[in-house]
């Protein structure tokens, strides 16, 4: 039998992981309980994180958000202040899964699992996101481009958890476009995910944040398209070079839901139609989990 | 810590008490040791949704949640659907308008309904589809179960 | 055949039968049963594709769970073989595994979850062999023939003069089309129970199509008398031809289990052993040269289907002879020249799955038919317009069409209600001036398909199946044959066929759940069979009934009734027995009961009679292959995003002649899950392997529609009826399969030019077609050069 430990509250937490490292962390289980089932996998000790007051619910301040590790994909969709200000946010906690899943999902979950398709990581990237951890150490805060060591690996120390992730209000003049080209309409994984952030002034993109997923071993920022775009004026000929940058900068693979070749074009195709979409001023939701619009 | 004794909840508005595993799967606690077999499985990864039930009124795949993440919750099956031997009006359209062929899907997809349509009394099409969009069915093509929500509203039922 | 008696019930949408046990979550299905002292079996599978096995060796599974029982090869009581056409598919692997996933050994215990653990602890060595993994290995040669071209089944039609035909032709027009796997994904995985009894015998109960063939090979399997082998369907969720021959080996797996351990066995697959280990829709290759005339008149077709069998035979032979004979299209061609070949390869077998051989061939003969009117300037309507089948044509197996051709009147109405011919035009115009504005490019696309109803030639005589009516002690009247529910809606409508050839309401009919010890052998459940031809059976059956219970009413001294001597017709209608003059002479329930109580219950049975002049020469493929054909045109609009390629399907007009519907609300459900089916199948399902093994056989990797991936449908079902099918009914099961992806294919290629090799046609594949060159040939930089080869 398992041994199921229900903190009550984020010290009683810490305290059971630092007396017992071995146990297994979880939540939303919504990967978990499938890689157990199929293995036979049994766990001798979890933590229930859904137990942890502190871990859970959306604070808003006025120049930010902070999400607990443990709401849920459903929750960040309805939320009236991500909607308002982190509408990108809102539109790809609506693409993770149906709606079963998203009442289950959680975005520290989905960070901690760390698939390279995980559709919210490269939203987290684009807007230049902070998760704070803790542990018997006390706590840390990880800009989101450090957090993703490597495949499936996380900077997480032993002892340590997700507490929270903290985004800073963009400001007035920027833009965010999240687009899902997925495996279909619905209950989908990403073939490409791509997000964006991007600061406009006076025609030219003073600042521009490009994250993208399901393209390399952990999601990316796109490093050489953003140093392209920063400071450039917006025009149909720097889309075009965005999108060829783009396409080259990263090295997918061909993998069960699709194809390198067709990753890379997808990807430069994406992002100069992004930049295309801030020259007309069409830069509203244009989210699609796989098939159009 | 799980409580000894087993973990309790309310299954279909009664209070159970279960010593099993407490990460056993909330679809197996019910079907086999509730004896309430009918969420059915069909993927074991919350791919399908014919496993959902409602976990405090939400919609969610019974194969991915761990039974002690419902202890102290209200947990409601399609057996609780029908009351009194009343159908619930969306099993009626169902059963009348060509929403149930093989049966499989129905049930997840059933309390999946009654959760729109207690937010939603009356969901347009777009809307009936991105309630069901985790609900997978292989017989109908989905229309006649369109076509059953539709027979529901007012206005409805004149095919 | 006699006269159809007036419908009543017939043509009615009634609420299901089985409604209501389906929304309550009360009706039970094989994993909802538990039979006590039932324990639970589990499958050793080989994860190679072309294996000698070395050794099997259980030591580590019995040291770990001293209960657990296991059966190999070596065990079982009769031949080794799941009995189907040919006897070459083993119940265990002996010597040699042929495909990853195929069973080596099973393994029982007390839970699933230790069943399971067993499996995972049988160690067995084997040795690589060098196999054909896939179609092209197949095509160059199999290592297990010495390199031969492995041929596990071939038909031939050939039909007038192919090349003089070609010789007279203005355009010779000529392509190659692909279709891949495809999986059945009934919501309900594979399951059985079997139940040993003290006599010896064993009871089956599961998830099937087709009670008697379970009986049949069980019965080869373990060298009992038929009879031993009880077998009963329950609640079955989904079938679509996937539970038509697996259950043969399920059900062989758990009925040794059981007769070893001498206690209850059930066998439920999870749905990664489901995808893993069942049969799956042959993939397909076929090439066609067509002549046309300048006008577009086909003058000849030269067509060569090639289909992928897997390891074993299963039932190629008759997949493939379904494929060669709908190869051609429904379109009248004077000269047609058909050969099909079925190869082996190191992979799952594959089987039936609805439209079984239909779909592939019809697939390719609609983009062929694209194809032509492009060559032409003919837009896809017309060119099949011109060229469909009209009453009196002949087909290739030189099958005159006598009645019930609807090809045209499909076309027409689904013309009518889209205006296909203008917005296909304005389609095509918008593409050559398409701004690069991001905004999804849309595209019509349409099929014309026909579909035999019932088996391939004389099938249905040979089988000379029986069907039984029975006034029973409660003068209820049973319907007693072995057609199965699975979902498509059988028990509902054979309670309405037999209501009206009683002439009695449906509450009146009891519609007995298959089991081989209550029912007879009236045949399985596929081939679009069980309206139309077990409803003709089981409608003079009922006939014959009402018959002997209105002579016993006219003049038995045991009647209720005194009619006079000068009655002389009677006549049956909603449970009531009427004079001529349409006065009311009594109730049927109180004649039931009279005649119970003088003579007890009545059997009437039945069995199949031709239609006269319907036959069919297997060996030279001459004559009627099928009795009546289902005619359909889908048209199908989607819209396809420019930077992604991600098609988004919007409308489908779906225009299908069924004969007569006799549950219109069900047949409408046939046609449009069908049809969502064959979508998925153009433009979504795709099995990708590696090494001869299943990348994707997971649910999150193997990808069907959702209901966000469906169009809306416009239903349109027209009645058009035959003589041969009860009450004037063609099977409407099958035929909805085989429309769906040549239309998806058309509507993507009128949004984006691109003409796609093969189904599925995803993203990625549409991305390198055109990459490749594969778009329609105005489309690239204003060649005039035609797309394809030969001489013009």
């Amino acid at each position: 039998m398992t041994l199921a430990y229900t903190p009550s509250n984020l010290d009683e937490a810490l305290q059971i992981l630092a007396d017992h490292p071995d146990t297994v962390l979880v939540a939303g289980c919504t990967d978990l309980m499938v890689v157990d089932y199929a293995m036979g996998r049994r766990h001798d000790a979890v933590l229930d994180l859904l137990a942890v007051p502190e871990l859970h619910g959306i604070a808003v301040s006025d120049d930010a958000i902070s999400i607990g590790a443990t709401t849920k994909f459903r929750e960040i969709l309805n939320h009236a202040e991500v909607q308002k200000n982190y509408p990108m946010l809102a539109e790809v906690a609506g693409t993770v899964g149906g709606w079963q899943i998203q009442n289950r999902a959680t975005i520290g979950g989905n960070i901690a699992n760390a698939s390279p398709a995980g559709d919210s990581l490269p939203v987290l990237l684009a807007l230049g996101a902070q998760v704070e951890v803790r542990g018997a150490a006390g706590p840390r805060i990880i800009p989101y481009e450090a957090m993703h060591l490597g495949y499936r690996r996380v900077d997480l120390r032993p002892g340590e958890l997700i507490t929270r992730v903290r985004i800073q209000k963009p400001a007035a003049n920027t833009v965010q476009m999240y687009k899902k080209v997925g495996t279909r309409a619905a209950q989908a994984i990403s073939k490409v995910v791509v997000g964006l952030c991007a600061t406009i002034v006076d025609d030219s993109v003073a600042e521009i944040r490009i994250g993208a997923g399901s393209v390399a071993a952990t999601p990316v920022r796109l490093d050489r398209t953003e140093a392209r775009v920063r400071g450039a004026r917006l025009e149909p000929s720097l889309a075009d070079e965005a999108g060829r940058i783009a396409s080259t900068e990263v090295a997918p693979i061909d993998d069960v839901r699709s194809t390198a070749e067709y990753r890379s074009f997808v990807l430069g195709r994406v992002v100069r139609r992004m930049l295309l979409n801030m020259i007309s001023g069409e830069t509203g939701p244009n989210s699609t989990a796989g098939s159009g619009s | 810590m799980t409580g000894k004794g087993g973990i309790s909840f309310s299954l279909n508005g009664k209070a159970v008490k279960v010593d099993l595993d407490p990460m056993s799967r909330l679809l197996d606690v019910v079907r086999e040791h509730c004896e309430l077999p009918g969420s059915k499985e069909g993927c074991g990864e919350g791919e399908c949704g014919a496993c959902a039930v409602l976990l405090d009124d939400e919609p969610v795949c019974s194969c991915l949640v761990p039974l002690i993440q419902v202890r102290g919750r209200t947990v409601r099956t399609i057996e609780d659907l029908e009351t009194g031997g009343v159908l619930d009006p969306i099993q009626e359209a169902f059963v009348e308008a060509g929403g149930v062929q093989c049966g499989a899907c129905t049930p997840g997809i059933l309390i999946t309904l009654r959760a729109l349509l207690d937010r939603n009394p009356a969901p347009n099409r777009t809307e009936v589809r991105e309630a069901l969009g985790g609900n997978l069915c292989r017989c109908t093509g989905y229309e006649g179960i369109l076509r059953s929500v539709e027979a529901l509203l007012p206005g409805g039922d004149e095919s | 055949m006699t006269q159809p008696p007036r419908p009543r019930e017939v043509g009615q949408s009634r609420p299901r039968i089985d409604g209501r046990d389906k929304v309550t979550g009360a009706a039970r299905y094989v994993d909802d049963l538990n039979v006590p002292g039932m324990w639970h079996g589990a499958t050793v599978r080989s994860p190679h594709p072309a294996a000698r096995i070395d050794s099997i060796d259980f030591s580590r599974a019995r040291q770990a769970d001293p209960e657990v029982a296991a059966i190999t090869a070596a065990d079982l009581p009769g031949p080794n073989v799941v009995k189907l056409i040919a006897e070459d598919w083993p119940i265990l692997a002996a010597e040699e595994v042929h495909h990853v996933g195929e069973a080596v050994a099973i393994v029982v215990a007390p839970t699933r979850e230790r069943a399971r653990a067993a499996a995972d602890r049988v160690d067995v060595t084997y040795t690589e062999v060098p196999g054909a993994l896939t179609l092209d290995d197949a095509l160059r040669g199999d290592p297990r023939v010495g390199g031969q071209v492995n041929v596990l089944a071939s038909s031939n039609i050939d039909w007038g003069d192919v090349d003089q035909g070609l010789a007279d032709a203005d355009h010779i027009v000529e392509g190659e089309y692909e279709t891949g796997w495809q999986e059945h994904i009934y919501i309900e995985p594979q399951g059985m129970i079997a139940i040993p009894q003290d006599d010896g015998s064993v009871e089956i109960v599961g998830s099937m199509q087709c009670p008697y063939y379970v009986q049949h090979a069980l019965a080869h399997a373990l060298s009992l008398e038929p009879d031993m082998v009880r077998v009963r369907h329950v609640a079955t969720g989904g079938g679509f031809g996937g539970k038509e021959d697996f259950p043969d080996m399920l059900g062989a797996h758990a009925a040794l289990l059981a007769r070893k351990i001498k206690r209850p066995v059930k066998i439920v697959y999870d749905r990664h052993e489901d995808i893993v280990a069942t049969t799956k829709r042959h993939p397909s290759r076929v090439r066609i040269r067509t002549g046309v005339a300048a006008d577009g008149r086909l003058l000849a077709q030269d067509i060569e289907v090639v289909l992928d069998g897997g390891a074993y035979i299963t039932l190629s032979p008759v997949v493939l002879s379904r494929a060669v004979i709908h190869a051609a299209g429904p379109y009248a061609c004077p000269n047609v020249r058909i050969q099909g070949r079925v190869l082996a390869t190191n992979t799952v077998p594959n089987g039936a799955f609805r439209g079984f051989g239909a779909p592939q061939s019809q697939f390719a003969a609609e983009r062929q038919m694209d194809r032509i009117g492009r060559r032409l300037g003919i837009d896809p309507y017309t060119i099949r317009e011109r060229n469909a089948y009209r009453v009196g044509d002949t087909t290739p197996t030189g099958q005159v069409l006598k009645e019930s051709v609807s090809a045209i009147e499909c076309l027409q109405e689904a013309e009518t209600r889209t205006r296909f011919r203008e917005r296909w035009q304005q389609f095509e115009n918008a593409r050559a001036n398409a701004p690069d504005d991001g905004r999804p490019v849309r595209g019509l696309g349409l099929s014309l398909v026909w579909h035999g109803s019932g088996f391939t030639g004389n099938g249905e005589q040979r089988m000379n199946s029986p069907v039984t009516i029975r006034l029973n002690e409660a003068g209820a009247v049973e319907v007693r044959v072995a057609a199965t529910e699975f979902g498509q809606g059988t028990t509902m409508v054979l309670q309405q066929m037999v209501a009206d050839a009683v002439g009695v309401t449906a509450a009146d009919i009891v519609v007995v759940n298959p089991d081989t010890v209550e029912v007879p052998d009236s045949g399985p459940t596929v081939a679009s069979r069980t309206v139309m031809v077990v409803g003709g059976i089981l409608v003079r059956a009922g006939k014959g009934l009402a018959d002997q219970l209105m002579q016993f009413a006219k003049s038995d001294a045991a009647s209720p009734i005194d009619c006079g001597p000068e009655t002389n017709e009677l006549e049956l209608k909603a449970g009531q027995l009427l004079d001529e003059s349409g006065a009311v002479l009594g109730s049927f329930s109180d004649i039931a009961a009279a005649y119970v109580a003088s003579y007890g219950t009545l059997d009437i049975t039945e069995r199949f009679e031709a239609m006269p002049g319907i036959e069919f020469d297997e060996e030279t493929y001459r004559g009627a292959a099928y009795s009546a054909y289902g005619w359909a045109c889908d048209i199908i609009e989607l819209e396809v995003d420019p930077d992604t390629l991600a098609v988004s399907l919007t409308d489908a007009t779906l225009v299908y002649d069924v004969g007569k519907a006799i549950h219109p609300a069900m047949c409408r459900g046939q046609v449009e899950g069908g049809t969502l089916q064959a979508l998925g199948y153009g433009f979504m399902e795709e099995i990708k392997l590696k090494d001869g093994a299943y990348m994707n056989d997971r649910l999150a990797t193997y990808i069907i529609p959702t209901i966000r991936d469906t169009p809306d449908m416009d239903t349109v079902l027209i009645e058009n009826p035959t003589p041969s099918g009860a009450f004037g009914a063609k099977g409407v099961g099958e035929i909805p399969m085989d429309g769906g992806a040549p239309a998806v294919l058309s509507a993507i290629e009128n949004a984006t030019g691109i003409v796609a090799a093969g189904i599925p046609a995803t993203p990625e594949r549409l991305f390198s077609d055109r990459m490749a060159g594969r778009v329609v040939s105005n489309d690239r930089a204003g060649s005039a050069k035609p797309a394809e080869g030969g001489p013009a």
